[in-house]
């Protein structure tokens, strides 16, 4: 019997994090993502004008070349103001590799009803290493 | 992922934190990806960039011990003292960053070609080697020229591939995965090298899945610049990491072997149109010009070749730079070619790239002309507006001082 509330993911990078959900419609890319504050300042973004720092982000993946992409997650990083986790559908090879190298937990391949069930705002806690996301 | 017994090691840390932490993030990818194993390889290009992130990433892997075992050619950086020498002071911050950068990739082990075209000189892999090549030009081509496999790396992925001497096999790197699923008839007339820097800049706002493309109706052999023109712009434009020519590129000798058995998943047309109206869209009205740039990618001997012919005996209204690698800049002395150009009051740079900030300062706000809508693109981010046209109308307008048509 499924717990209520936890979804099974897939671990991409590891880690353990809790925090408020924040989703993004489009795909990020973390160089058009002010450092100091965390705030998407990309043009026509489902996002602009909000901060992603110490959230749970979903998106549906990252966008953006290696060298822009890393430079940009590295910058919040920096800044203390990079997400706690993300949430994605689509990996690609230059978010995997950011967010291992920078240590923030990534998961996929979430269960069915998890998107259904959570807007912005909810306290998510992920644990990538047992591949499990709980709504708290 | 199934592992080997020394790969288990390198994991595990039993060469050391350096390994362990580039073979952790390939194992990251592998799984991302579904690989089922690792794949060896024999060569690997890393996009240096003397950005934060590059630096802090090579020098934390140089600090846990990580050092090549494939030895990588790299990007191009700055040559900061010619530019100290005929442009302006680098500010110190720039200097520092970039010094820094060269020095960490020298001692992991990297060859420093700071080259952005290793598969045309220096690093050219052979039909069906399996490689990490990261950089938007370098992957399209040694998967669609040359029939070698590289997944579309980034910067880090290719550097612990360097590390580790293996890749996750996923991707481009199995059979199955190379083959055509859109197929594009070139209707347009595509004669020369820049026709390719629109054609490649059309398929993707005409198409955006990343699919592998089929191009049918090309019925010349494109040049290596016209190739590396190409696989620029289609991989600046879109994210397109291989393609077929039909009739021309190695897995691509008929319309059947390109698609393998794949359904033709949607059928897309260029016509000469189309590649009127990118030129419309991106290459600019007539007018002043500040300056020239051309080598995005670095210029091949004979672009440098073309240039010098125009230029013989005339002397230009505009700075004019010529980014390319230090082999090539030696030939073009050899040759003649760097003579006439610096006579006319040009440079050949080498080993620089236009993206690298904070080394064109001088030219931000201002207006150039080029010939690679790439170069175009990643000079929006600072204010500095670009003219494209073909190389041979840059030279005239970079003589006049203006763009008349």
């Amino acid at each position: 019997m499924k717990e209520l509330n936890t979804y099974k993911c897939r671990m991409i990078s590891e880690g353990k994090a809790e925090g408020e959900v924040i989703i993004s419609e489009d795909a990020i890319c973390f160089y058009l993502v002010e450092p100091e504050t965390g705030i998407v300042v990309e043009k026509n973004h489902s996002l602009k004008g909000k901060s992603i720092a110490d959230k749970v982000l979903i998106m549906p993946s990252g966008k953006g070349s290696s060298v822009v992409q890393a430079d940009g997650l590295y910058k919040l990083a920096k800044h203390n103001n990079a997400p706690k986790a993300m949430i994605i559908e689509y990996p690609d090879p230059v978010l995997v590799s950011s967010a291992i190298v920078l240590e923030v937990p990534l998961v996929d391949r979430v269960e069915p009803g998890f998107y259904e069930n959570i807007k912005d705002g909810d306290l998510v806690k992920v644990d990538a290493d047992n591949e499990l996301l709980a709504k708290l | 992922m199934q592992l080997t017994a020394l790969e288990r090691d390198m994991l595990d840390g039993k060469y050391g934190e350096g390994v362990a932490l580039a073979m952790k993030i390939q194992v990251g990818v592998g799984r991302a990806f579904d690989a089922t194993k690792m794949a060896p390889i024999t060569r690997a290009h890393v996009a240096l960039s003397a950005q934060d992130a590059d630096l802090w990433f090579v020098e934390t892997l140089l600090n846990k011990g990580a050092r090549c075992v494939i030895s990588p050619t790299v990007n191009p950086s700055i040559d900061i003292h010619y530019l100290n020498e005929h442009l302006f002071d680098v500010p110190q911050a720039g200097i520092d960053i970039v010094s820094a950068t060269n020095e960490a990739y020298k001692k992991i082990g990297a060859t420093l070609t700071f080259n952005c075209t290793p598969y045309l000189q220096q690093n050219v892999p052979s039909f069906g080697e399996v490689v990490a090549f990261s950089e938007s030009s370098a992957t399209p081509y040694v998967n669609s020229v040359i029939g070698a496999r590289s997944n579309r790396e980034s910067s880090q992925s290719a550097l612990c591939a360097a590390v580790t001497g293996r890749v996750p096999e996923y991707g481009l790197l199995l059979d199955e995965n190379r083959k055509g699923e859109i197929l594009v008839e070139v209707k347009a007339d595509v004669k020369d090298d820049f026709d390719y820097q629109l054609l490649g800049w059309c398929y993707p706002l005409k198409y955006k899945g990343l699919e592998i493309p089929v191009f049918e109706g090309i019925k010349e052999r494109p040049t290596p610049e016209g190739f590396m023109n190409f696989g620029a712009q289609l991989n600046t434009s879109g994210a397109v990491s291989m393609y077929h020519i039909v009739g021309i590129t190695p897995e691509a000798p008929t319309l059947e072997e390109a698609f393998g058995g794949n359904k033709v998943k949607e059928r897309i047309t260029i016509t000469n149109k189309d590649l009127d109206m990118v030129r419309e869209s991106i290459c600019g009205e007539p007018g002043k010009i500040d300056f020239a740039m051309f080598g995005c990618p670095h210029l091949t001997l004979s672009q440098v070749a073309t240039i010098a012919k125009i230029l013989d005996g005339k002397k230009l209204a505009v700075d004019l730079w010529v980014l390319t690698s230090s082999l090539t800049k030696e030939l073009a002395g050899r040759m003649g070619y760097l003579q006439i150009i610096q006579r006319a009051g040009g440079h050949i740079i080498a080993d620089t790239c236009i993206d690298v900030p904070p080394c064109w300062q001088p030219y931000y706000g201002k207006t150039g002309i080029t010939d690679s809508p790439k170069c175009a693109y990643y000079n929006e981010i600072r204010n500095i507006k670009f003219i494209i046209r073909p190389l041979e109308e840059c030279i005239e307008a970079a003589i006049k001082g203006e763009v008349s048509r």
